[in-house]
């Protein structure tokens, strides 16, 4: 986006419940988008932008995408966007609300996020895709039995394998996540760990234990972005959109290496955009559906060198209050939270709170006026879209 | 059991040849690349000259992990062929505790829930 083109985020919130039995995915939407509205002091009726991806209620519907829910919600637009990366999705949804309000397209845009597959019963991270036999690569994959968790334990195994990257530095980013979640009372999983619980706990696919796991959970979270005057009109400190880059990544032809992410792509076009670097970042909320994830992440990031996360995340280094780079201070996917098996939107929240100086005092980054949060959509071993935001606070 | 894989009008010559014991590769005839999984198109430069070839079958181990939360624990594992491309499959016909990436391995067929033979690979 342009310098002169900032946006703001104004207003955020995330669902309190982790397993929502009683609610339709519909109501989950609903309630999160009243609570961001709510957060940020204005009115249903002052939306005019609207951005969702694949998680709505009624997107598989005939004919319906986006529409099942716009009209479910009552909004009234001029602007509509509903990109699908995955988990990465809402930070694509604020970049791409940034450029449409410097564009003029609206004034408000509301982001957001649900789902219940705790109450469905989803084996998210260990059930092989049934469907989808329209993509090229199935009849491929479909038959070696590829889940979530195998394709993501095979970039632990290469990292492991290229850079001497251990289990216990992997446990490490668990054992931070879970210091955090201890302060939240939201969090699904708020015991503190050691990074003996993490690799005493079960493999579920090697090296990967149970562990190095993020939940499932329900819930969801809601975002408003805004442009500089009727965000500077409201009551919470001005959150700018400074950066913002994106990146998918595959396989490549064939030419398949697992050791690094989109984030290699889309961190540096984030930086440059922002004109900062990472040793500038004061919080980072980093995706995190395993320990691996980020630690891959935060070597692409350039946070440190290709190689070296393993000794980086080791002995508490994300901690806040101990560590160098304070990350998931909610909790994480880890331990917090990872409503819709989509953990992009937490990310984003868990900044702002930081950068409001919102986050729970235990977690609170002392001075936090710039911090990061990535998103990561897909499968780190084979299709992936890595999404990049810096914040700052004004 | 291993899922049936739901070939396209474009890939059948590569289930057919499976079915044959044969693994196939598709290579470029405008760029020279070799790529997989096999396209009408070359995902490298968009040619659509792509021949298929036949693989010699050998090829070492990239990465793997053993599913163990699984009714029957396996290996997925991409392996990269002597050929240059590297491919998702399963690594069988073995301990899969002695498993090691960079191990060499060929290509054998099992039968998937069809009857189709598919493509894995054994210890070399």
């Amino acid at each position: 986006m342009s310098r002169n083109g900032f946006a703001y985020i104004a207003g955020i919130f995330e669902h309190p419940t982790r397993k929502a039995d009683g609610k339709s995915l519909a109501l989950l939407h609903a309630e999160v988008a009243k609570g961001a509205i709510e957060d940020a002091g204005l009115s249903k009726n002052d939306i005019d932008g609207y951005f969702c991806a694949g998680d709505v209620a009624g997107w598989d519907a005939r004919g319906a995408g986006p529409f099942s829910i716009i009209d479910y919600l009552g909004l009234r637009l001029r602007y509509l966007d509903s990109t699908e990366s995955w988990g990465s999705s809402y930070l694509v949804h604020v970049a791409h609300a940034a450029e449409a309000i410097a564009a003029g397209k609206c004034r408000v845009a509301l982001i957001t996020l649900a789902g219940r597959p705790r109450a469905d019963g989803f084996n998210t991270g260990t059930s092989v895709a049934s469907d989808g036999l329209s993509a090229a690569e199935a009849q491929f994959e479909l038959p070696y039995g590829p889940t979530v968790v195998n394709l993501y334990a095979m970039c632990a195994m290469r990292h492991m394998h290229e850079f001497g990257t251990t289990s216990e530095q992997l446990a490490w980013i668990k054992v931070a996540a879970s210091h955090h979640a201890q302060h939240n009372p939201n969090a699904m999983l708020r015991d503190v760990v050691t990074v003996e619980d993490v690799v005493n706990s079960p493999l579920i696919a090697d090296p990967l234990h149970r562990l190095d796991c993020c939940v499932i959970s329900d819930g969801g979270g809601a975002l408003i972005v805004t442009g500089p005057e009727i965000a500077k009109s409201l009551k919470h400190p001005p959150v700018r959109v400074i950066g913002a880059g994106y990146a998918p990544k595959h396989q490549m032809g064939g030419k398949i290496d697992l050791t690094y992410c989109g984030a290699r792509w889309s961190g540096p076009r984030a930086f440059a955009e922002a004109g900062v670097t990472p040793a500038d970042i004061k919080y980072a909320s980093i995706y995190d559906s395993f320990t691996i994830t980020v630690l891959i992440t935060l070597e692409d990031l350039g946070f440190c060198a290709k190689g070296e996360g393993g000794a980086f995340v080791a002995d508490g280094n994300l901690i806040s209050g101990i560590g160098k780079l304070p990350f998931n201070t909610d909790g994480g996917g880890l331990c917090n939270n990872h409503p819709s098996n989509r953990g992009g939107m937490t990310k984003i929240i868990e900044a702002v709170r930081q950068l409001r100086g919102t986050a729970h005092p235990k977690v609170q980054v002392k001075n936090c006026d710039l911090a990061l949060a990535h998103g990561t959509g897909g499968a780190l071993g084979t299709r992936h879209g890595s999404a990049t935001l810096i914040l700052e606070r004004e | 059991m291993i899922a049936a894989p739901t070939p396209f009008p474009e890939t059948t010559p590569y289930w057919e040849a499976a079915a044959r014991e044969k693994l196939l590769l598709k290579q470029c005839a405008s760029c020279g690349e070799y790529h997989f999984y096999p396209r009408a198109l070359c995902p490298f430069c968009f040619s659509d000259r792509t021949e298929w070839r036949e693989a010699s079958g050998r090829g070492t181990i990239y990465a793997f992990s053993v599913t163990r939360r699984a009714e029957i624990p396996y290996a997925i594992a991409y392996v990269t062929l002597a050929e240059g491309p590297t491919m998702l499959s399963n690594i069988v016909d073995c301990d899969l505790d002695a498993i090691r990436i960079g191990q060499t391995v060929k290509v054998v067929f099992k039968p998937s829930e069809s009857g189709q033979l598919v493509p894995m690979f054994t210890p070399a």
